[in-house]
C-alpha cells in the first residue's frame, strides 16, 4: 500500500466527528444524518454551495476536516430554517452550519475575505459595543470594509436607499455619534466576557 | 375586556428612526386598539440574531438573551415577553428552550450572568406579536375593533423564514401556512390564493454580505406577487419588509424590472382597519408609499 | 332422486320494473326458459320475496332456482337455498346500470334482460347441486418440514391450536440458523437494543410438547397422497422408515448462506473477512466480552460491507435483496459498540434498508456512533489490516479504508428443494430413454425436499429467484401445491421476525386445509365450493393435456395413462376443463354444458336489424366485479354485449367461442387477471394459458372464414371499472367497421 494510500486509510476514521461532537454547536446531532439529501434540496442558496449540508455531515464522517473547516459553504446559510423543519431525522441542521462556520471561523482557517463571515463578525462587534445594532455604522462599516475607495462606490451606489430610509424616518444620521445602547453597558460586556471565556475553556481554544 | 399586559422586546430595528420604525408606531396602534399594554423590558439589549454565530459562539448569545429574561423576570414578572421582530422572536425563544432542556446551559449562563449581578430563574414565556394577536385575540377578537374595511386591496401574504420555520405559529403548515391569509381576509381585503414565494427566504442577512444571490430571492418574491395580481405585500417580519422593500430599486436598476410593489406589516393595515391615519399606521415611513391603504386610512 | 323441478324468479325492485317490461320476461322464462314455476316480485330480495321462493323449494318440490335480479356478487346471503341449484340472470348492474337510459335504449335494453334471462334458464337446466364428499377418515395432523425457528413456531402455532404436528428436522437438533446467532435484532419496543435469541427455550418448548412428535436427523423419503391423505414416508437416521398420515403440510426449510468463496473480489476466503454467520460464530465465542479474530487479536475496527454478492445486475450473484442483511449488520455493529464504544465500525451500504421498526434500530445504532457511510465497495482485501476500496457515493470519490476485520452482508439462498423448470425436461428425456438423464434425475431427485410423488415432479414449483412458491400478490401463503404451505426464508427473504409471523399464517393456512380437506370442500380462492371435476374416461383420448395444465399438481396419471383427479388437491378452477380437447371434465355446477348452453340460448338478431351481438367471457375474480362496478358507477356500456362470468379464464373451452362464432355472434372478448411476471391471475396459470389457447385459434377463424378481429383477449385488473366499459365500447366500434358477421343466419 502507497504512503499516499496508507494515510488516507488513516485518516477515514471517525476522529473528526469527536472533533464536531465535542466542539460545535449541536456537533453531536451530525451522526444521525441518514443522507436523504432533503437539506440540500430545500436551502434558499443551493445553487452557490459546494457543499450541501449532506455532503458536509458526509465529510465530517469520511474525516474530511481540511476541506470541511475550509469551506466557504456554511457561510451561504440564510438562517431560513427550511433545511430544520423539512429534515426528516430532525437534525438542527442550520445550528450544525453556524456552529461549523463559528469553528472554522474562531480556528482562523475559515476562507479569507469571505463576505457574510466579514459581515457576521462586523454585526457581532457592532452589536457588543453598545448592546444593540447600530444599522448606520454597520452599514457604513460594511460599505468600507474594503476600504475607502471601493467603500465610497458602494456607498454611492447604495445611496438613493439610504436617502430614501433616510427621509421615511427610518434611518438616523445621528446614530454615528454612539446612538442606541444599553444603560448597563459594562454588565452587558462583564457577561458576553464570561460566557466566552467558559465556552473557549470547554472548546479548548484557551489553555 | 379587561387590558392585557406584555413584557415587550422591540428589538434594535424596531426602535425609532430605526429600519422598522413604522413597525413599531404601527404596533403601538394597534395595541392602543385592542387594549394592549406592551411595557418595554429595562435596558434590553440585542438577541444576537441568526447572523451572530460566526463571531459570537453558542454560550454567549444564549447569555446576552438571558440578560433579557432575567430583566423581564425581575421586573415585569408574569408578563410574557413579546417580540416584534422575528429574529428577535427566534433568537430569544431558541435560547429559551435551550436553557429549558439542560441544566448544564442554566449553570453556565447563570454564570456569566452573574458577572453582571443578574439571574435568571427560567420562568420566562417567549411570544411573537401574531401569536398574541391569533391565540389571545382570536380572529373574531381582532375584528372587534375594525372600523373600515380593506375591501380591493389584493394582498400577497408573505411570510417569510423566521415567523415560519423552525417554530411557527401554532397550527400552521411550514409550507403553506395561512395566518397572514386569513388576517387580511378578516380585515375585508382579498389575500392572493396561490404565492409560490409565500415563505421563501429574502436572503436575510446576506443582504448585506451576498447582493447578487440574495437579490435573486427578493426578485422573485416580488414577481410572483406581481404574478398573482397581488397590489401590495404583507409581512411579519423586519428584515423581509425592508429586503424586499428596500432592494427593488436596486433590481430594476440591474436588471431592468419595473417593481414598484408597496410593502407594509400586518400592524399597518390592522391599524388602518381600525380607522387610525396614515401616520397612525407610519405609512410615511414606506419607501414604496402603499398609496391604496393610504387612501383607505384618508377615508 | 326426485325429478327436476325448474322454477325463476324475476325482481322488479332497484327500478328494474320501471325500465324493462318484466310481464313479458316472465313470458320469456315460462316459454322459452321452460321454467316450470315464474314468479316476479317488487323486492325480491327481502324476507317476503326469499320466503316466497323457500316456499316453493319446501311445497312445490322446486330443485332448480334461476334469480333474476342483481348481479351474483349481490344478496348472496338473502339467496342461498341449500340443496338447490341456483343461477343467477344479472338484470341490475348488467343491464339497468350499464345501458344509456331513456326512451331510446328501451329496445335494446329489454332485448338485453331477455337473452340474460333465457341464459339464466339455460345454465341452470344444465346444473346439478353439488354434495358434497365429506371423508370420515381425513387426517387434520399437520407435518413441518425444517425445525429452524419458523418450523419450531409453525408447529407451536399448530399445536397450541389444537392440531397434531409432525415436525422432521434434517439436523441433530432443532434451532436452525437462529441457533447459530449470538443475539436477534430487537422485535420489541424500544427496538433499540439486540435482543436474546432464546432458539434453545424455543426448542425445549418443541420438545415437552405433546402434541408435536418429532423426528430429528430425519428427512422424507416420499410424499404421496392430497390434503387430508398425505402419506409421507419419514426416513431416520437409523435406516428406519416411518410411514405418517398427515392432512396438510408446512415447508419451513429455510436458507442457505450465500458462499463467499464466489466473491474472491470482495476478500471472500481471506484472512480476517467473514460473513455475517461468520461473525455471529465470533461474538458467540466472545460470549460478551471483546470480539477476536481467528488470530486472537481483539477487533478495533471493522467494515460491513451490505450487498456483498446481491442486488447484482451482473449476472454473476444474486439479483435480490434478502432483506434482513441491513438490520443484520446493525445488529452486530452494536455487537461491537456496546462492548466497546470506541471500536470503530462502520457499515458501507448503498441503499439501508430497514423494514418495519427497523428505522428505530438504525437511529440507536448511530447514536451508539456507527458510522454510516453510502458507498459501493468494489474490492476487499484480507489479511493483518484488511482493506475495503469503495466508491463514496455521496461525495463521488475512491476511497480506501483500513479495518481489522471486514464482515460481508451476503444473501439468503433459498432451501426450496428442486426447480420443476429444471426436471421437467430432465424427465422428459429420462423417459425418452436418455442414460445421461436418468443419472440426472436420480440425483435431482435426491435433492428434493420433498419427494412428492406428484406427475407433476418432487417439488412445490419455485416463483422466482429459486424461492418456493407463493402467490406472491394476493396470497403470499398460496402455493400450487394445495395442502402445502411455504414458509419463512423459504418463500422470500426475511429476517426472523418476519419468519415467525410466517410460519403462523401459513400453520393457519394448513389448519383450513385439513378442516377444508375432511369435508370436501375447496381451499382458496373457492373456499367453500363442493363441486370437483369429473371426468368421462370413455372419451379420453389421454393427451395429457389436463395433466400437464393444472396449476396445482392436482391430476395424476394411471398406467394406462388416463387421468386420476385428486379432489383434495383441486382448486376448482376448470383450467383442466378448458384445456380438455374432447370436452370430457366438467363440474358438476360449472360444465362445458353450463356456459355453452348460455352461448347458444341468446336471440342473434338478424343482420339487417344492425344490432350486433358480442359474447364476453368475464372473469369472476376481477373482470366480472369490474363490470359490477361499472354498473355501480352507472358507465354505460354497449347493450350489444351479453357477459357470462367463468371461474378463470384458463376454463374456457375453445367449444364456446366456435358455438358462438357460429351462432351468428360478431366478436367474442375474454376478460381474465394479469398474466406473467406480475401476474395476478387467482390460479397463477390460467390467464397465461387463455392467453395462449387463443393465440392458437386462428386457424379456426380461417376455416371458418372470419377475420381474426372476431375474438380478442384482455387483461383486466379489479380495479378497472371505467377501462372496462372503454374496452367494450371500443370493441363494439371495431366489430362495427368490420361489419356483421358473415356467420349470421346459418346459426
Amino acid at each position: 500500500m502507497s504512503t499516499a494510500n496508507q494515510a488516507a486509510v488513516e485518516r477515514y476514521r471517525n476522529n473528526f466527528l469527536k472533533e464536531v461532537e465535542a466542539n460545535v454547536e449541536e456537533g453531536h446531532m451530525v451522526k444521525m444524518c441518514m443522507q436523504c439529501g432533503v437539506c440540500a434540496g430545500s436551502c434558499p442558496l443551493g445553487p452557490h454551495w459546494e457543499h450541501s449540508p449532506q455532503k458536509i455531515f458526509m465529510m465530517i464522517r469520511a474525516g474530511k476536516r481540511d476541506e470541511v473547516l475550509g469551506s466557504d459553504s456554511m457561510f451561504m446559510c440564510t438562517s431560513c430554517y427550511n433545511c430544520i423543519v423539512r429534515c426528516p431525522r430532525q437534525l438542527p441542521i442550520t445550528h450544525i452550519m453556524h456552529g461549523l462556520a463559528n469553528y472554522a471561523h474562531r480556528l482562523g482557517i475559515a476562507p479569507k475575505g469571505q463576505p457574510t463571515r466579514e459581515f457576521a463578525t462586523l454585526f457581532w462587534n457592532n452589536l457588543t459595543k453598545k448592546g444593540r445594532v447600530n444599522e448606520l455604522t454597520l452599514t457604513l462599516r460594511h460599505y468600507f470594509r474594503g476600504g475607502l475607495v471601493s467603500g465610497i462606490k458602494e456607498a454611492l451606489a447604495m445611496q438613493g436607499v439610504g436617502l430614501g430610509l433616510l427621509k421615511a424616518k427610518r434611518l438616523n444620521p445621528m446614530e454615528i455619534f454612539g446612538g442606541h445602547g444599553v444603560k448597563d453597558l459594562k454588565g452587558f460586556h462583564a457577561i458576553i466576557a464570561k460566557a466566552k471565556e467558559i465556552e473557549d475553556r470547554k472548546k479548548g481554544f484557551t489553555a | 375586556m379587561a387590558k392585557k399586559e406584555y413584557a415587550f422586546y422591540p428589538g434594535c430595528s424596531s426602535q425609532l428612526k430605526a429600519s422598522a420604525s413604522n413597525y413599531l408606531v404601527s404596533t403601538n396602534s394597534i395595541c392602543n386598539a385592542l387594549d394592549i399594554k406592551l411595557t418595554e423590558i429595562p435596558d434590553w439589549n440585542c438577541c444576537g440574531a441568526s447572523v451572530g454565530y460566526c463571531e459570537g459562539g453558542e454560550l454567549p448569545r444564549v447569555a446576552i438573551n438571558a440578560r433579557n429574561f432575567a430583566q423581564a423576570e425581575t421586573h415585569l414578572p408574569g408578563q410574557d415577553i413579546v417580540a416584534t421582530c422575528a429574529a428577535c422572536w427566534l433568537g430569544a425563544r431558541e435560547s429559551k428552550e435551550r436553557l429549558d432542556a439542560s441544566a448544564q446551559l442554566m449553570k453556565e449562563t447563570n454564570e456569566a450572568l452573574a458577572a453582571a449581578g443578574l439571574h435568571y430563574k427560567g420562568e420566562v414565556n417567549v411570544r411573537h406579536m401574531v401569536e398574541v394577536l391569533i391565540e389571545d385575540f382570536g380572529y373574531e377578537g381582532l375584528k372587534q375593533p375594525m372600523k373600515k374595511s380593506l375591501e380591493g386591496i389584493k394582498f400577497a401574504g408573505y411570510v417569510g423564514c423566521q415567523t415560519n420555520r423552525p417554530f411557527g405559529i401554532d397550527g400552521e403548515s411550514f409550507e403553506n401556512p395561512m395566518y397572514l391569509d386569513k388576517m387580511v381576509e378578516t380585515f375585508g381585503g382579498e389575500a392572493l390564493k396561490t404565492y409560490d414565494q409565500k415563505v421563501t427566504c429574502c436572503g436575510g442577512a446576506l443582504a448585506f454580505s451576498e447582493p447578487e444571490k440574495s437579490q435573486k430571492q427578493i426578485r422573485d418574491i416580488v414577481e410572483s406577487a406581481y404574478d398573482h395580481g397581488a397590489e401590495m405585500i404583507v409581512t411579519p417580519c423586519p428584515l423581509c419588509q425592508a429586503n424586499v422593500e428596500v432592494y427593488q430599486s436596486e433590481i430594476n436598476k440591474k436588471q431592468g424590472t419595473k417593481f414598484n410593489m408597496p410593502v407594509v406589516y400586518y400592524s399597518q393595515l390592522m391599524t388602518v382597519a381600525y380607522g387610525g391615519s396614515a401616520k397612525d399606521a407610519a405609512l410615511n415611513g414606506q419607501l414604496i408609499r402603499a398609496e391604496k391603504l393610504e387612501k383607505i386610512a384618508g377615508k | 332422486m326426485a325429478d327436476n323441478k325448474f322454477a325463476a324468479y324475476i325482481c322488479s325492485g332497484c327500478g328494474i320494473g320501471d325500465a324493462m317490461k318484466v310481464p313479458q320476461l316472465e313470458a320469456i322464462a315460462k316459454k322459452e326458459g321452460k321454467m316450470a314455476v315464474v314468479k316476479s316480485h317488487p323486492f325480491l330480495c327481502n324476507a317476503e320475496g326469499v320466503q316466497m321462493i323457500k316456499d316453493d323449494i319446501a311445497n312445490e318440490a322446486v330443485t332448480h332456482v334461476c334469480i333474476a335480479a342483481c348481479s351474483r356478487r349481490a344478496k348472496t346471503e338473502a339467496f342461498q337455498f341449500d340443496g338447490v341449484a341456483m343461477s343467477r340472470a344479472n338484470l341490475r348492474e348488467g343491464v339497468l346500470w350499464v345501458v344509456a337510459a331513456g326512451k331510446d335504449h328501451d329496445e335494446v335494453r329489454q332485448e338485453m334482460a331477455a337473452d340474460y334471462i333465457r341464459m339464466g334458464c339455460a345454465e341452470v337446466k344444465k346444473m346439478t347441486q353439488p354434495a358434497g364428499n365429506v371423508k370420515e377418515s381425513s387426517s387434520k395432523r399437520i407435518l413441518v418440514v425444517g425445525g429452524g425457528m419458523s418450523g419450531m413456531t409453525a408447529a407451536l402455532e399448530i399445536a397450541e391450536a389444537g392440531y397434531e404436528a409432525v415436525l422432521v428436522e434434517k439436523t441433530g437438533a432443532l434451532g436452525g440458523m437462529a441457533a447459530k446467532l449470538w443475539k436477534r435484532q430487537p422485535f420489541k419496543t424500544p427496538y433499540s437494543a439486540p435482543q436474546e435469541v432464546d432458539a434453545g427455550e424455543t426448542a425445549a418448548r418443541v420438545a415437552a410438547n405433546p402434541k408435536i412428535k418429532l423426528y430429528l436427523n430425519s428427512t422424507i423419503a416420499e410424499t404421496s397422497g392430497a390434503p387430508g391423505r398425505f402419506v409421507v414416508k419419514v426416513a431416520q437416521e437409523s435406516g428406519a422408515v416411518t410411514d405418517e398420515t398427515v392432512g396438510a403440510i408446512v415447508q419451513a426449510t429455510g436458507f442457505t448462506t450465500y458462499d463467499t468463496a464466489k466473491l474472491p473480489e470482495l476478500g471472500g476466503g481471506q484472512p480476517n473477512v467473514v460473513d455475517q454467520a461468520g461473525l455471529e460464530a465470533m461474538a458467540k465465542a466472545a460470549n460478551g466480552g471483546a470480539i477476536k479474530r481467528a488470530d486472537g487479536k481483539e477487533v478495533k475496527s471493522v467494515v460491513f460491507v451490505q450487498c456483498a454478492g446481491q442486488r447484482d445486475d451482473t449476472g454473476a450473484h444474486l439479483s435480490y435483496c434478502s432483506g434482513h442483511c441491513c438490520g443484520t449488520s446493525i445488529k452486530q455493529a452494536t455487537y461491537f459498540k456496546d462492548q466497546n464504544p470506541d471500536v470503530d465500525t462502520v457499515i458501507m451500504y448503498q441503499d439501508l434498508r430497514v423494514p418495519g421498526m427497523g428505522e428505530d434500530f438504525y437511529r440507536s445504532a448511530q447514536e451508539r456512533g456507527v458510522i454510516f457511510t453510502k458507498g459501493k465497495a468494489s474490492r476487499v482485501a484480507g489479511g493483518d489490516t484488511c482493506s475495503v476500496t469503495f466508491k463514496d457515493l455521496i461525495l463521488d470519490d475512491e476511497n480506501t479504508i483500513a479495518a481489522d476485520l471486514v464482515v460481508l452482508a451476503t444473501g439468503q439462498v433459498p432451501n426450496a428443494g428442486v426447480d420443476l423448470e429444471a426436471w421437467n425436461p430432465v424427465v422428459t428425456a429420462a423417459e425418452g430413454g436418455d442414460e445421461a438423464a436418468k443419472a440426472q434425475r436420480i440425483v435431482m431427485h435426491g435433492s428434493s425436499v420433498l419427494k412428492l410423488n406428484y406427475r407433476q415432479g418432487p417439488d412445490m414449483p419455485q416463483f422466482k429467484h429459486g424461492f418456493a412458491d407463493s402467490h406472491f400478490i394476493c396470497f403470499p401463503y398460496e402455493t400450487r401445491r394445495t395442502g402445502i404451505y411455504a414458509a419463512g426464508p423459504v418463500r422470500r427473504p426475511m429476517d426472523m421476525l418476519q419468519a415467525t409471523d410466517d410460519a403462523t399464517g401459513a400453520a393457519l393456512k394448513a389448519i383450513q386445509a385439513v378442516e377444508n380437506a375432511a369435508l370436501g370442500r375447496a381451499a382458496h380462492p373457492r373456499s367453500g365450493d363442493l363441486s370437483f371435476p369429473k371426468a368421462r374416461l370413455e372419451g379420453c383420448t389421454q393427451c395429457k393435456r389436463c395433466t400437464v395444465e393444472c396449476p396445482f399438481g392436482a391430476i395424476d396419471e394411471d398406467e394406462k395413462r388416463f387421468p386420476v383427479f385428486n379432489e383434495e388437491r383441486c382448486r376448482r378452477c376448470g383450467t383442466c376443463m378448458g384445456a380438455c380437447p374432447v370436452r370430457v371434465i366438467s363440474f358438476e355446477n360449472y360444465s362445458v354444458d353450463t356456459v355453452g348452453s348460455q352461448v347458444k340460448a341468446i336471440e342473434v338478431p338478424e343482420e339487417d336489424e344492425e344490432k350486433p351481438r358480442i359474447l364476453v367471457l368475464a372473469c369472476e375474480n376481477d373482470a366480472y366485479p369490474a363490470l359490477d362496478m361499472a354498473g355501480l358507477a352507472r358507465l354505460n356500456y354497449s347493450a350489444f354485449v351479453r357477459v357470462i362470468p367463468v371461474r378463470c379464464l384458463g376454463s374456457v373451452n375453445t367449444i364456446w367461442i366456435t358455438d358462438a362464432l357460429n351462432s351468428g355472434y360478431d366478436g367474442v372478448m375474454m376478460m381474465g387477471c394479469k398474466k406473467g411476471d406480475e401476474y395476478q391471475c387467482h390460479f397463477v396459470k390460467g390467464s397465461e394459458l387463455a392467453h395462449y389457447r387463443m393465440s392458437k385459434i386462428g386457424d379456426t377463424l380461417k376455416q371458418m372464414g372470419l377475420e381474426p378481429e372476431r375474438v380478442v383477449t384482455q387483461e383486466v385488473a379489479i380495479t378497472d371499472n371505467a377501462r372496462v366499459v372503454k374496452l367494450i365500447n371500443d370493441y363494439v366500434a371495431e366489430l362495427d367497421k368490420l361489419g356483421p358477421s358473415p356467420m349470421k343466419g346459418f346459426g
